[in-house]
């Protein structure tokens, strides 16, 4: 054993105990916090210098075009997440039913749509008609494919079969993570599983699959800009379509880039309010409630 | 003495399990269990863990399936409806409207996380029984005061002991108005200061009539309230009687080995 400090006695212990404390001094983050604001100031330098005409930035930030590109943008996510959502959960339940078929079935979904890139099913889903030129039931009514799978459609069905299939794994993750013990409470006053899932277990389920689904929304509004290869007229390809026709290249891109931290920003809030919700009778909420129930009823 | 051949059939019973058996891949948890409870009564189970108790009272609401023989409950085979010569298994709406017949207390309480205490006891009458709000939280204000947790109806089951749980899921249950109440080893998970609070509303509901199946390893409890007492081992009821027979003077060598060994 090997000393650190110099020996000390029990007398000299009692007079240490009223001595003044120098904190340490963490010199390494001192030199780090220096060069890390010097390469800041450099860049936030670099970029002031540059060659971006801010004025054209700050004119096309609303734009006609830009304007309609983001709700564009904004109708996309919600449709192509609320697509995911549901399929996520269809696809989630059968995966954990015992019947081998609707297992097979959700497990190749999760098998191909995970397995290949976003941009190729886009692809498919635009190109759809070169395999089947018209659509419908059989002697019934048809109509051609051409007409039905444009941009908005086959984007939506891109995006949403794509989210489906992670979605499905994260709701699956979810409703494994609610005890069984819920379930079985369920079902012995009365409910049917549909009841159980619905009332019980979904609830439950949802404080485990809100953070990665919030995640997955947001990476929804930046993956949105992948249906500009197939002309769905989203913000970015309307910046593009802009930058094309005047050369402002990194204006626009800065514009688009603008719009797209302003929602990802505003989603990001809406998940803190939503985590919220779905904590009920968990740890954080009980402190506050506490001190409510302090007054006599 | 087997417990099979001393059963006798009744017409009476509110509950009867005839030459059940039950397997987990090779243990055979349940052995041609034969038992027939009169109503108003409250029937003690006792036994070693892995004895097969609870499987037995799993199996008399459905939570578990049986491999062989049947359970009525109420007067209604359970599980099947006979065709013939032949029992076709219901569906799930169909059993859960059986479950109705019976109100089932966990040993972990399984109290509904995401609701309090008063939500946790209405769930049941608002979502299965369709009944009005206003009346159902009448009525489960009244099961809390019983409890003796009528402050605690805001609570999250995470505020609460494990003793109010499980007060509350007794509540709970009997929202339901079952005609049978199950306990499942009800003070099992409790710290012991916790037990005599849950026993003490079990002894009033029994107090009142209900009729209980009761797994326990409560003793004192079984001899003050059980009207009779049963004890299973590897999946056999070995012993069957009033407590004051069964828990003082056992006939059955295991029985014996059993009591001496819990009240050590």
């Amino acid at each position: 054993m090997s000393a650190i400090t110099s020996p000390i006695t029990s007398r000299e212990l009692a007079a240490v105990a009223r001595l003044r404390i120098v904190p340490r001094r963490f010199y390494g983050r001192w030199v780090a916090a220096i060069a890390i604001t010097f390469a800041l100031a450099w860049v936030v330098l670099a970029f002031a210098q540059g060659d971006i005409a801010w004025p054209v930035v700050a004119q096309f930030f609303t734009a006609p075009a830009i304007l309609a590109g983001l709700v564009n943008t904004l109708i996309m996510t919600a449709c192509a997440m609320a697509l995911g959502i549901v399929l996520g959960i269809v696809f989630a339940i059968m995966y954990m039913s015992p019947n081998p078929v609707l297992r097979s079935v959700a497990l190749f979904y999760i098998w191909f749509f995970r397995g290949t890139p976003l941009l190729l099913q886009l692809l498919l889903w635009f190109n759809l008609a070169l395999i089947f030129p018209t659509i419908g039931i059989p002697g019934v009514i048809s109509w051609r494919t051409i007409d039905v799978i444009g941009p908005f459609m086959a984007t939506l069905l891109g995006l949403g079969m794509n989210q489906g299939a992670y979605t499905a794994e994260v709701v699956r993750g979810g409703i494994l993570s609610v005890d069984t013990g819920q379930t079985e409470a369920a079902k012995a006053i009365g409910m049917t599983r549909l009841t159980t899932l619905r009332r019980i277990v979904l609830p439950q389920a949802m404080r485990v699959i809100i953070p990665p689904v919030g995640n997955e929304v947001i990476s929804m509004v930046k993956l949105t800009s992948v249906a500009s290869v197939i002309q769905y007229a989203e913000i970015l390809r309307n910046a593009q379509t802009i930058y094309y026709a005047n050369a402002r290249v990194i204006e626009l891109l800065i514009v688009a880039a603008g719009w797209y931290l302003l929602v990802v920003t505003v989603l990001q809030i809406g998940q803190y309010f939503l985590e919220r919700h779905f904590s009920k009778g968990r740890g954080e909420r009980r402190a506050k409630r506490a001190t409510v129930q302090e007054e006599p009823a | 003495m087997s417990a099979a051949a001393t059963m006798v059939p009744s017409d009476t019973a509110i509950v009867t399990v005839a030459n059940v058996s039950k397997f987990f891949g090779p243990l055979k948890a349940l052995n041609n269990v034969s038992l027939s409870i009169e109503p108003g009564t409250v029937q003690c189970i006792i036994g070693p863990s892995g004895s097969g108790k609870s499987t037995l009272l799993r199996c008399i609401n459905q939570l578990e399936k049986i491999d062989e023989g049947a359970i009525a409950v109420d007067g209604e085979l359970i599980g099947y409806r006979r065709v013939g010569e032949t029992l076709h298994e219901l569906t799930d709406p169909e059993v859960s409207q059986q479950r109705l017949a019976t109100g089932m207390v966990f040993q972990r309480f399984n109290l509904f996380n995401h609701m309090t205490a008063l939500q946790n006891i209405i769930e049941g009458p608002l979502t299965v029984l369709k009944r009005p709000r206003k009346e159902i939280v009448a009525e489960a204000m009244a099961l809390l005061e019983r409890v003796g947790l009528s402050d605690k109806r805001d609570a999250y089951p995470s505020e609460l002991s494990g003793g109010q749980q499980q007060r509350i899921a007794i509540a709970r249950a009997l929202a339901m108005k079952p005609k049978l109440m199950l306990f499942d080893e009800p003070t099992s998970a409790l710290d012991p200061e916790l037990v005599g609070e849950v026993l003490n509303v079990m002894r009033d509901l029994a107090a009142t009539g209900m009729t209980m199946i009761v797994v326990t390893h409560e003793l004192g409890f079984a001899r003050e309230v059980a009207g009779d007492v049963v004890f299973m081992d590897k999946g056999e009821i070995v012993e069957q009687g009033p407590p004051q027979t069964v828990l003082v003077a056992p006939q059955q060598q295991r029985t014996r080995d059993f009591i001496a060994a819990v009240l050590k």
